[in-house]
């Protein structure tokens, strides 16, 4: 059967040729944070090490598409988000938000550009119980942004909010209401609505169904992409979970320990992964399927830890592949197809 | 005859606001071997129910109904000294967070001696050998010298295991694993389930797996046993379960992202509802395209539908006819 229908893809298949041209949204370039670590002791603390929670890692998000970043914790997922928003500051590299120099802006440009700044980008949290002040009520929460940003009028903050609450699924009269009044579900919207009370072009993600029931997250999953069709913004999705990454973003990174491991589009990813450790992980998620059989890479070991990663490729302790060269030598990326990277010395025995 | 067999369960929690009644009616039964997956959401009344056979409802709960035969005697009218002996010697649970399970001011060692000592009145040395041998079962590496380790010093994955260590200590006939998985990374989850089920095989050991992952029942579970708000949607072998379900569990599926493919999600109006004041006739009710008024007005009953099939459901033969 033939259709004709012009609408997305929801892998996004045929997303690309849209943008090819248009320089990203978003540009993360070389992008490091290490947090310090102390020696015991009340008065005089030394520096003993550093976690590596971010390692030189880069990437873009184009205009209108959803960048799922993957990875299980302590990968460095959750701090990039916060790198990228500035609410951590960055060791060093560079990032580049529309052209404009984040880090630059955060740290010397003036109070009106920052505040520019901020209202192009915005984060939705992992708990909703958490991200909301439990004395504020719907309207308050909702309206906080127009007092900060003053972007709106006050007479029309009203109007606003019930246009918002609409927006995400919720009636007028929730506004008077207080979050603890609200399932988790209702509140993840609220927060949604908090997020897009400054008409941001870019939402950071993160884990935002993971706190919430089976059968209320396809609701959730389904409002974020609706909104992007209706309003047009990029996404980050940092999740651990890869079949709602599957299900929401157009292109996939995933992260080992502080680094990229690969990166693609959504439908080669999945139906091609390289990197034995992206293999392994989806290997290991079960199919509610089951006349499905599965053949489960179990991975050796957990993944070390940050303060001394290994050395050569940080994944080669728990590869099954590895060798000489992994431990000793760190691999760069290599091109498998067009914007699929994996960095492995193997990855043509994958490909 | 079944290793457990609960009937018309019922259990309820009399807290200020009003009466919640978390488990209400439920009837399941277990067969001795197997693997069972308990499915359900929060508020489904799957921990509730592993809860309740072993007597360890916290307060304000209660049961107040129902029948829960283990090997074929009441475990609801035996005195607190005889469940005692049930508790961890017959019947065992693993919790979802190893964390908040595990003593943080006891070694490992010392604090799984314990049950062993309490239960069967050996010396400390006797006892600390069996605990050896059991996070040797588990696989925790080099278990002679974690026995003198704390909790912190171990991943959550490790400390899963000694949970599970802990649970197979007094060799019971029947373990719940209660969402045993929920917080640890899928590579570690992996690892968990391919341990429980290499348990179960080796030791023909009886499971019961309360989780809410559909994947992890059609991955370890020969029959299923799906609740929403407190009562039982239908009960059968996975097969069936995947193949003729429940509309709750058919909507269920349909709602979440698979790993092997991309489709549209087709979520489930509404939030799941306040127990206090349950919905009347099906609790599925106001959620479930089918609806019509009759499950409004009058509860179904649980039915044999045939290859030991029980399904919940005033229209699942109608539907099924209009399907197939």
């Amino acid at each position: 059967m033939e259709t004709h229908t012009s609408s997305r893809a929801i892998d996004g298949a045929n997303y690309k040729e849209v943008d090819i041209e248009m320089p990203p949204l978003l540009e993360v370039r070389d992008l490091v944070k290490y947090f310090p670590v102390y020696s015991k002791g009340i008065f005089r603390k030394k520096i003993v090490g550093k976690v590596h929670a971010v390692d030189h890692i880069s990437f873009t998000v184009n205009e209108r598409e959803t960048v799922g970043l993957v990875g299980e914790s302590g990968c460095g997922k959750t701090t990039t988000g916060k790198l990228i928003l500035y609410l951590e500051k960055p060791s060093s590299g560079q990032i580049f938000f529309d052209g404009k120099d984040v880090v630059q802006t955060f740290s010397k440009g003036s109070k009106e550009e920052q505040l520019k700044l901020r209202r192009s980008m915005q984060m939705v949290f992992q708990n909703p119980y958490a991200s909301l002040d439990p004395r504020m009520t719907v309207y308050d929460i909702i309206s906080e942004p127009f007092k900060i940003h003053r972007h709106i009028p006050s007479n029309e903050w009203k109007d606003r909010v019930y246009k918002l609450l609409e927006m995400v699924g919720l009636e007028p009269y929730h506004a008077e209401r207080y979050p603890h009044e609200f399932s988790g579900g209702q509140r993840q919207r609220i927060c949604i609505a908090r997020a897009l009370a400054v008409e941001p072009r870019f939402i950071i993600a993160d884990e935002p169904v993971s706190s919430l029931d089976v059968s209320i997250r396809a609701q959730i999953l389904n409002l974020i992409m609706e909104l992007q069709e209706k309003l047009g913004m990029s996404y980050l999705y940092i999740s651990h979970d890869l079949s709602s990454v599957r299900q929401i973003s157009q292109r996939v990174i995933v992260m080992y320990l502080g680094e990229i491991v690969e990166q693609a589009p959504t439908t080669k990813l999945f139906d091609n992964p390289v990197h034995p450790y992206t293999r392994a992980l989806m290997s290991a998620v079960p199919i509610p399927d089951p006349k499905r059989k599965m053949n489960v890479i179990i991975l050796p070991g957990e993944v070390p830890s940050p303060i001394n990663p290994p050395s050569g490729c940080r994944f080669h302790p728990r590869c099954q592949y590895a060798d000489q060269k992994c431990k000793e030598e760190k691999p760069s990326f290599s091109q498998v197809d067009v914007d699929h990277f994996v960095s492995c010395h193997y990855w043509h025995k994958f490909a | 005859m079944n290793l457990l067999e609960i009937e018309n369960l019922k259990t309820y929690f009399f807290t200020e606001a009003g009466v919640v009644k978390a488990v209400d009616d439920v009837t399941l039964s277990v067969e001795r071997g197997c693997t069972v997956g308990l499915v359900g959401e929060s508020g489904s009344g799957k921990s509730v129910t592993a809860q309740s056979v072993l007597r360890i409802v916290p307060r304000p709960g209660k049961i107040i109904g129902g029948k829960i035969l283990f090997n074929g005697e009441d475990l609801l009218i035996k005195k607190e000294e005889e469940m005692r002996k049930y508790r961890g010697k017959k019947i065992s649970l693993i919790f979802q967070d190893p964390t908040s399970s595990l003593n943080p001011l006891f070694t490992i060692g010392s604090q799984l001696a314990d049950i062993v000592i309490e239960h069967e009145k050996v010396k400390k040395d006797e006892a600390l050998e069996q605990v050896v041998k059991a996070l040797r079962i588990v696989k925790l590496p080099d278990p002679d010298h974690a026995i003198y380790q704390y909790p912190h010093q171990f991943s959550g994955g490790m400390k899963q295991r000694i949970c599970i260590a802990r649970a197979l200590l007094l060799n019971p006939e029947l373990l719940f694993a209660d969402e045993p998985t929920t917080n640890l990374d899928v590579t570690i989850q992996a690892q968990i389930i391919a341990l429980l089920k290499d348990l179960q095989r080796e030791f023909g050991m009886t499971l019961v797996m309360i989780t809410h992952d559909m994947g992890i029942v059609a991955e370890m579970c020969k029959y299923v046993v799906v609740l929403y708000a407190g009562n039982v949607m239908e009960s059968g072998s996975i097969e069936e379960i995947f193949e003729r379900p429940h509309p709750y569990t058919e909507a269920l599926l349909k709602a979440v992202p698979r790993l092997d493919e991309t489709r549209k999600l087709i979520s489930i109006p509404g939030n799941i509802p306040n127990l206090i004041d349950p919905p009347s006739g099906c609790r599925f009710h106001p959620r479930c395209q089918y609806a019509i008024d009759l499950c409004k007005e009058r509860k179904p009953e649980l039915e044999d539908v045939g290859n030991s099939h029980f399904i919940s459901c005033h229209r699942w033969r109608e539907l099924q006819g209009g399907r197939y």
